[in-house]
């Protein structure tokens, strides 16, 4: 599960002259670079790892010159250029049930189809697959997938669940004993070289000072109007950091750019942007659970910005790093914080801590309404949301709203029907703050 | 040997049956959702506490060792009306939750002290949060069990899981977990996978004898009941079945894989047997079978001898990782020697682990030439036409052409 569109739904800012879509063309570049420099991996002697956007271990593959790929961005990209539904039928052929994570198939149909990725190059097979198993079971079945597929190494790192709200020292020196013992060794072998304490630590500290300026941003949507949309707007946001970036100067100056743009949106009362321009008007206050759709992500925005709403505060923005709870990566104590950053991120939390942070993001952000997207592939994030939904409504007394689609298959994105229960929803909304409801 | 229609090859047909009454009470056990025989055990045991656990494992022998009643919970199963289970997830989630949160609902698992919930999935996992939520009163846990099987790694984690969970049941009443007790629970454990690999053995050996839906009764009593009387059962079921008289028919043996947690319906068992073929091995109950082999009862250190008995021995499922086995590997082996001709995988719809699995076990299957197909179930799917007439078409082609082509 998550998030890297490079695709770009979002208009330019028409002739304002201001800086507001420097971030914007920033973010693509960086991201756009990454996939070139992948593509001529192989030939400039780089090695590759593929692994996961929720517990990645960028800093680490960085230190010792490894280029991360990362499938779930490979198969949301597919989706937004609508290849994904070719690719989903292509994997469901070969015998794969239609009953399982569309993420998956979708990948598994694009290295079927000739491992073409999203920026129309070839993508570089793995030299190592590294498994970091957190948050979500389909991450092991799809690496096993790909294990069948490639002849490479694979190691596990398994992250345990945060299953009765916390972590314990028990659960943390598993993850780090498996660091020391297991990953780093193996990453160590393909690369050919010793990792250096010293340059992990100072990229460490390159990741807190991002997550820092990533924070500020986030909790700018405090501010009325919120000059962000930390959804449909946050997918973007969160490109850099949660793929190949984290624990670089690159991530930093960007952040530090993004920062400083959302800084002076919010000094002029200004509102996001949308795929239809800046947003004058801010009438709903929203918090989201769930991942976006991919295949219409500009259709499902359109729904709301058109309609006014802001989305303040999101779950899936924290699926690959929960900073607004405190975390930072820490460069005295890498292995326990990147231990700590696995075990944290938003998946891995139990369904009560999910649902007490989005009461509390319902409560800080002072949302009117709460909205779920469920989806069809994801059993981590699906299962359990009615009654994250129930919980919400009861603690907080604020509305909740419930639509479904899938992360790549378009099969499930009923355009007229979600449209219409957005409206309705949105309508409900309205009737409420005419009637005075707090 | 001779060929007869299906229907006639079911040794409990005949009336004579020796094993026929106990199978009908078995059954009761089984079917009794509202744990009659956990309300009789705890009668008999007053303080004893009965702890449920979703499938598919849960390293029982500890908690039998603190005196209390392991209890397997299978949902509903197909007596259920789910009035409010359906309220709580959406349609494209499997039926095994919705179905256990009805029973919690309409306080059939009341007589349960607390519900634990292992790692196999992320439904099982999401579940053991809204148990959390939705009965804050009572005691549950999430099991973590490790993917990682080095001892002084995983190991260690996962003695921690069993030392953490122990603390609390003491907290909750329990005895204390100590050496001796629980050398005796594994030395009672070893007994129960002792009488049930004859169970297995007989089926494969003579599947005429001890039909696979009848050995599916007898294990799955273990849910109810202590690992000791568990293990009476199975042996005086299998000195019944000993007394069956010798049919001869004409099955195709197959090997049923995917069923390891959501339970299908017995009568889908049943189904595939009147199709004209013999279940050789399934992973049906597969939580009692979860441990291959025996563990040393007299061993230094019985905690981490129940935590090797994980990390060494754990069959080959859906929710294991295989870090450098061939996938599918297992597979092909057990049906190469229980003498099976054929695969069939029976799932539960929406199961994500049995499915994302299934392809891999498929193309094992395909390079070792063993034919197979594919089904799926709800726990409370009433309609077995189809299922009979693709399991029939299934063991035709098996039987005339050695292939499901
Ligand atoms: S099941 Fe959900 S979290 Fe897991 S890979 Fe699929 S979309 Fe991502
Ligand atoms: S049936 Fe499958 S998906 Fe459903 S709870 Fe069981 S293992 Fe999980």
């Amino acid at each position: 599960m998550t998030t890297i569109p490079i695709l770009d739904p979002v208009k330019p800012a028409a002739s304002t002259g201001s800086s507001k879509d420097d971030s914007q063309v920033r973010q693509k570049e960086m991201i756009g670079d990454h996939f070139e420099r992948l593509s001529t991996a192989k030939e400039d002697g780089r090695k590759v790892v593929y692994t996961f956007v929720p517990g990645n271990l960028t800093e680490l593959l960085r230190s010792l010159d490894l280029l991360p790929v990362l499938p779930e961005i490979n198969a949301l990209q597919a989706g937004m250029r609508k290849q994904s539904g070719a690719f989903i039928a292509e994997a469901e052929k070969l015998g794969h049930s239609e009953d399982v994570c569309t993420y998956v198939k979708c990948d598994i149909g694009m290295m079927k189809s000739g491992g073409i990725g999203p920026t129309g190059k070839r993508l570089p097979e793995p030299d190592l697959l590294l498994l970091s198993y957190t948050g979500c079971f389909t991450f092991m079945k799809w690496f096993e997938l790909l294990r069948e597929q490639y002849n490479c190494p694979v190691v596990m790192l398994h992250v345990p669940y945060q299953g009765e709200g916390k972590v314990t020292p028990e659960m943390r020196k598993y993850v780090v004993d498996q660091l020391e013992r297991d990953v780093i060794p193996a990453l160590e072998k393909l690369a050919g070289k010793k990792l250096d304490m010293k340059d992990l630590a100072r990229r460490l500290d390159l990741s807190r000072q991002a997550e820092d300026d990533l924070v500020k941003v986030w909790e700018s949507a405090k501010h009325r109007p919120s000059p962000i949309d930390g959804y449909f707007g946050g997918v973007y946001y969160i490109g850099p950091i949660f793929s190949a970036f984290r624990g670089t100067e690159e991530a930093v100056e960007y952040y530090k750019l993004l920062r400083a743009e959302v800084e002076e949106r919010m000094a002029r009362n200004e509102g996001p942007m949308t795929p239809d321009g800046p947003s004058t008007k801010e009438r709903y206050r929203l918090v989201i659970e769930g991942p976006p759709n991919w295949t219409s992500f500009t259709d499902f925005w359109r729904m709301f910005s058109r309609e006014g709403a802001t989305v303040v505060a999101s779950t899936y923005t924290r699926v690959g790093g929960l900073y607004d709870d405190g975390f930072r990566h820490d460069p005295e104590n890498p292995l326990e914080s990147l231990a700590d950053y696995c075990l944290g991120c938003y998946t891995n939390h139990s369904l009560p801590a999910r649902t007490a942070m989005i009461e509390k993001y319902v409560r800080d952000y002072e949302a009117d309404g709460f909205l779920i997207n469920s989806v069809k592939s994801c059993n981590s994030f699906s299962a359990g949301q009615l009654l994250i939904l129930r919980e919400i409504e009861k603690r907080t007394g604020v509305p909740g709203g419930f639509v479904e689609s899938d992360l790549v298959d378009p099969r499930y994105f009923g355009k007229a029907n979600i449209e219409n229960r957005v409206q309705s929803y949105l309508q409900m909304l309205e009737a409420r703050k005419d009637r005075g409801a707090t | 040997m001779t060929t007869a229609h299906p229907s006639e090859s079911t040794a409990t047909a005949t009336p004579h049956d020796p094993a026929a009454a106990m199978l009908e009470e078995t059954r009761g056990l089984i079917d009794d959702l509202s744990l009659g025989a956990v309300h009789q055990w705890k009668a008999e045991h007053p303080g004893g506490l009965a702890i449920g656990y979703m499938p598919i494992y849960v390293p029982r022998p500890f908690m039998e060792a603190m005196g209390c009643l392991p209890v397997a919970v299978f949902g509903g199963g197909d007596q259920t009306d789910i009035i409010r289970g359906d309220s709580y997830f959406q349609s494209y989630i499997c039926h095994i939750p919705r179905s256990t949160l009805e029973l919690a609902f309409s306080k059939r698992l009341d007589v349960l002290d607390g519900m634990l919930f292992p790692s196999i999935c992320d439904v099982i996992r999401n579940l053991g949060g809204m148990w959390q939520m939705l009965f804050p009163e009572r005691y549950s846990a999430y099991v973590d069990l490790p993917q990682d099987f080095d001892e002084t790694r995983g190991g260690l984690f996962y003695a921690y899981e069993i030392k953490r969970i122990a603390a609390d049941l003491v907290r909750l009443g329990a005895r204390p977990l100590t050496d001796d007790a629980l050398r005796a629970a594994l030395a009672q454990e070893n007994l129960r996978r002792t009488a049930l690999m004859k169970l297995d053995e007989l089926r494969r050996v003579e599947p005429w004898r001890v039909r696979a839906s009848e050995a599916y009764i007898i294990a799955r009593a273990g849910s109810v009941l202590t690992t000791e009387a568990h293990t009476a059962l199975v042996n005086r079921f299998l000195a019944r079945a000993a007394e069956r008289i010798p049919r001869a028919y004409d099955n195709v043996r197959v090997v049923v894989r995917g069923s390891f947690c959501e339970q299908p319906p017995l009568a889908l068992i049943r189904t595939l047997e009147a199709s004209g073929c013999d279940i050789v091995d399934d992973d049906l109950q597969l939580g009692l079978r979860f441990i291959e082999g025996m563990f040393d009862e007299n061993a230094a250190d019985p905690l981490m001898e129940l935590v090797r008995g994980y990390l060494r021995h754990g069959v080959a499922t859906a929710s294991r990782y295989i870090g450098t086995d061939v996938k599918g590997e297992a597979l092909v082996k057990r049906v190469q020697a229980c003498g099976a001709e054929g695969v069939i995988f029976a799932a539960a719809s929406f199961c994500d682990p049995a499915l994302l699995d299934q392809p891999m076990l498929e193309a094992a299957l395909d390079r070792a030439a063993i034919p197979h197909t594919g089904l799926k179930y709800g726990e409370n799917t009433g309609q077995f036409q189809v299922i009979r007439e693709q399991a029939g078409a299934f063991s035709d082609a098996v039987k005339l052409w050695g292939s499901a082509a």
